[in-house]
């Protein structure tokens, strides 16, 4: 852990973006243009998470940069939500070529938007059909509950079970976080007009709502609940990375909502060849094996060299939940207000 | 400072201030629509008001007797201990929560001893989870506030009461009274406005949507659901909160008229609770503290790439806002001391009541059509740090500018001095302990601010709590903590640094 991780970077580069930061802040911005225009620049948004040295972003950018000729640097902004907020508010004058990250219950707020140029069906192998014009799908994932198999030796066995149970849960608030909106919508798929009933047996149950994954998870790391709402794929990460094979999820019989993460190309980008490079980069072997075990969620398209060791102690759903993208728009608010008003009493 | 120069400085500070916010925030206004307003709103607005009111009123109540506690005990590394139970206020607000889960919540240090005598188990989540939370982020700030107080009743007036035998009673009627009625509105006011625009601590704490602040609103329809109506609607609604609680608080504050002493420094004979009451306290404050540096403890040194340029860019905005919030509260302060209106008292609140997030996307909508928004993250990042401090500097100096102009207003004006001279020689030397304080606090405050650069920073351009964050996003708890160990050591350093310098021993 130590060796791996202590690795500094070089003191020039250091010095050399302090003084970009510096030359850009005091309004320099111009004389950094002109040095950074000899190679065509390929400007891509995505979520806080996927460009940190932990995330898919350092591989994916150096092993693009090595076949295109060009500069990949990322743009940031919170969350799959918050990304698309951010393109709300740009608007037409964003500098983004391609966006990473949104996923299917934004497609169709974002496509609304009209800030998405077409793009061709990749080839995927997602576990239930997916078409999208504007989006390729480049990873994906089922919400799951996560628990210390030590600490809860017979967890629940579905949704409605956990209700009737008195296992303490911590669950993501819908009106600020993606997998929070997730299980809103997992409950609306599974239980339809029943799903106030739903959510008023399982409000003794839940100890608190977090604004995010990540307090979320944490908190459940310290022991501040039995089950947190995370991803099937999660323990997956504290195998591999932490060999540590303690925590698991629980399948539920009502089956499991489907995340899936897309990607799209922008039509006001200036760089659309190389932005469609891009998004055929990320659907290629070597993206795809670097975001398994980075962003900790299933491939879209699972490489030559298979899933990594590890992934086959994972629980595979029987059933796959979702909800058509453009129904999505219409039915979060109400589900939404269906939760809060459930939670409130 | 001769008037005229002084309130062309107090001028300048207030447009400064009224440009940023008003003009952020003039961006969202176009899309407010008051009649789309839904009934959730209204209990987001209900519950807002009830935890901010109940969290100010118990962090005042409770820092009157700490404040007394701290100001007549007398023992070894008791500017320490004043230091250290500063440190809460400067806490990101998600290492206090931990921090506090790991002495009250499930499984902390109090149930595990209830446990272990057969009590039942306590839940810190609901109302009264975000009050204790508030409070342990709060009642430094009180205290401090207070401590300053009592510290500038001049040593004449504890000297009159000693020999005319005053007892705990006349002692409380005749000077500490006076002193309360002067200084808790301010605070009450400051601790009032804080809380309103609290968001984390409030959900995750409050347990539950019943816990939903305007705050957590705001953050909604701006980054969830990109409504800038509503978002509009419920920013103007919390300056409008803001506003209205400064105007209360004018109204029922009154000068404590202790007049000036000799500046010399006064030793008074504690009473038994003292004691009692700040070991207390220091349990308070420590042991949440302490967890938090259990958890970041082991990956001290095993730091994340990019960590020292974080840091770096951390500890520059921390600076430079810390000397444009101390600059612009002096102004204004003095200014207000020496007679100008209440536009001084409301340019210096108004940030207060203004979330930061509604004022980043506000900037983001002006800036857009002249320059990419994240060229300007970085001096945004300062402007705002600087303006999100100012309420708190210019509550702290005020008492103090007002002492000195009751005190040597006269003298100052028979002498004849310059505005320079006035500033050197009576206001500096005086305020200097609380300008160094207030320096220190702004400083940690803008370390630990999440702040612009998130909203619309480029990938590189992270500041600590950014990295924090992104840890935390990618599985990293362990890293996450032991970077936000780091932002609590760098913000303790700034501000003792800050404190140091000011002098006069941590306001004793």
């Amino acid at each position: 852990m130590w060796q791996q991780t202590l690795h500094f970077r070089p003191l020039r580069r250091n010095m050399e973006k302090l003084m970009k930061t510096i030359l850009l802040a005091a309004g320099g911005a111009f004389l950094a243009t002109i040095a950074a225009a000899q190679t065509p620049v390929l400007n891509v948004l995505t979520y806080d998470s996927f460009a940190t040295e932990w995330g898919p972003g350092p591989a994916i950018e150096a092993g693009f940069e090595a076949t295109c000729a060009c500069d990949l640097q990322f743009q940031t902004a919170g969350d799959g939500a918050a990304l698309l907020a951010r393109l709300q508010l740009e608007g037409g004058a964003t500098t983004a070529d391609v966006v990473v990250g949104l996923d299917t219950n934004l497609a169709e707020a974002a496509r609304q938007t009209g800030l998405f140029a077409p793009v061709s069906l990749a080839e995927t192998n997602l576990p239930m059909a997916f078409s999208n014009a504007n989006f390729v799908p480049f990873d994906w994932g089922w919400f799951a509950f996560v628990y210390d198999k030590k600490q809860l030796t017979n967890p629940p066995k579905s949704l409605a079970e956990l209700a009737d149970s008195d296992v303490k849960i911590i669950i993501q608030d819908p009106r600020s976080s993606t997998p929070g909106l997730g299980l809103v919508l997992w409950v609306k798929a599974a239980y339809g007009d029943q799903a106030a009933a739903l959510w008023e047996k399982l409000s003794d149950n839940i100890i608190t709502v977090t604004p995010g994954w990540s307090e979320a998870y944490g908190m459940f790391l310290e022991g501040q609940a039995d089950m947190v709402l995370s991803y099937t794929t999660s323990p997956a990460y504290h195998l591999i990375a932490e060999n540590d094979d303690s925590k698991a999820a629980a399948p539920f019989e009502e089956g499991h909502f489907m995340q899936i993460e897309l990607a799209g190309r922008l039509t006001g980008s200036d760089q659309p060849a190389l932005a469609d490079q891009f998004l055929t980069y990320l659907l290629g072997d070597a993206a795809q094996s670097a975001l398994i075990t980075t962003n900790w969620m299933y491939p879209a398209r699972t490489p030559a060299a298979g899933l990594p060791k590890g992934f086959e102690t994972l629980i595979t759903p029987a059933k796959s939940l979702t909800i058509p993208a453009d129904q999505v728009e219409s039915i979060r608010q109400a589900a939404v207000d269906e939760w809060q008003a459930a939670l409130a009493k | 400072m001769a008037s005229r120069t002084g309130k062309i400085a107090a001028i300048a500070a207030a447009c400064s201030v009224g440009l940023l916010i008003i003009g952020s925030l003039g961006f969202l206004q176009p899309h407010a629509n008051f009649a789309k307003l839904t009934a959730a709103d209204l209990a987001a607005l209900r519950f807002t008001l009830l935890q901010a009111a109940l969290s100010a009123a118990t962090s005042c109540l409770l820092a009157v007797p700490l404040a007394r506690a701290l100001f007549r005990a007398r023992f070894w590394g008791r500017g320490a201990l004043i230091r250290l139970i500063s440190a809460p206020f400067i806490l990101p607000s998600l290492a206090a929560v931990l921090g506090l889960l790991a002495i009250f919540g499930r499984g902390g240090v109090l149930n595990n001893a209830l446990a272990a005598i057969g009590a039942p188990q306590i839940s810190i989540f609901g109302l009264g989870g975000v009050v204790l939370a508030h409070i342990f982020l709060n009642l430094p700030l009180a205290t401090r506030m207070l401590l300053n107080g009592w510290a500038d009743i001049p040593a004449e007036r504890f000297r009159l009461a000693q020999s005319l035998s005053f007892g705990g009673s006349a002692i409380f009627m005749y000077l500490e009274w006076p002193l309360l009625r002067a200084l808790l509105p301010s605070a009450s006011a400051v601790i009032f406005l804080v809380c309103l625009t609290s968001f984390s601590v409030a959900l995750i704490l409050g347990g539950g949507p019943r816990a939903t602040t305007i705050e957590l609103g705001i953050y909604q329809s701006l980054r969830f659901e990109f409504d800038l109506s509503r978002a509009a609607n419920l920013a103007l609604m919390q300056t409008a909160l803001c506003f209205m609680a400064t105007l209360a608080m004018t109204a029922v504050w009154q000068p404590s008229g202790f007049g000036t002493g000799l500046d010399r420094r006064v030793l008074l004979r504690g009473a038994w609770p003292d004691g009692f009451i700040i070991a207390l306290a220091t349990l308070f404050f420590a042991l949440p503290l302490g967890a938090i540096a259990a958890r970041g403890i082991t990956g001290l040194i095993d730091l994340p790439n990019g960590f020292w340029m974080a840091a770096g860019r951390s500890i520059f905005i921390a600076v430079l806002s810390a000397f444009l919030a101390t600059w612009a509260a002096l102004m204004l302060a003095m200014a207000r001391a020496r007679g100008a209106g209440i536009w001084a008292e409301l340019a210096a609140m108004l940030p207060l009541g203004t979330s930061s997030l509604a004022l980043g996307v506000g900037a983001f909508l002006a800036l857009r059509p002249v320059m990419p928004p994240q060229n300007a993250a970085l001096i945004l990042a300062i402007f705002f740090n600087a303006a999100m401090a100012l309420p708190f500097l210019y509550r702290l100096i005020l008492p103090n500018c007002r002492a000195i102009e009751v005190g040597y207003s006269w003298l100052m004006a028979s002498l004849g001095m310059s505005s320079w001279a006035m500033l050197r020689l009576v206001f500096l030397p005086r305020l200097a302990p609380i300008l160094g304080f207030s320096m220190g606090l702004s400083a940690a405050m803008a370390l630990g601010d999440f702040g612009v650069i998130a909203l619309f920073g480029a990938a590189d351009q992270q500041t600590l709590p950014i990295l924090a964050a992104r840890l935390m996003g990618a599985y990293q708890m362990g890293a996450a903590a032991s970077v936000t160990l780091w932002l609590v050591l760098i913000a303790f350093v700034l501000f003792w640094l800050f404190d140091h310098l000011g002098g006069r021993d941590a306001g004793a």
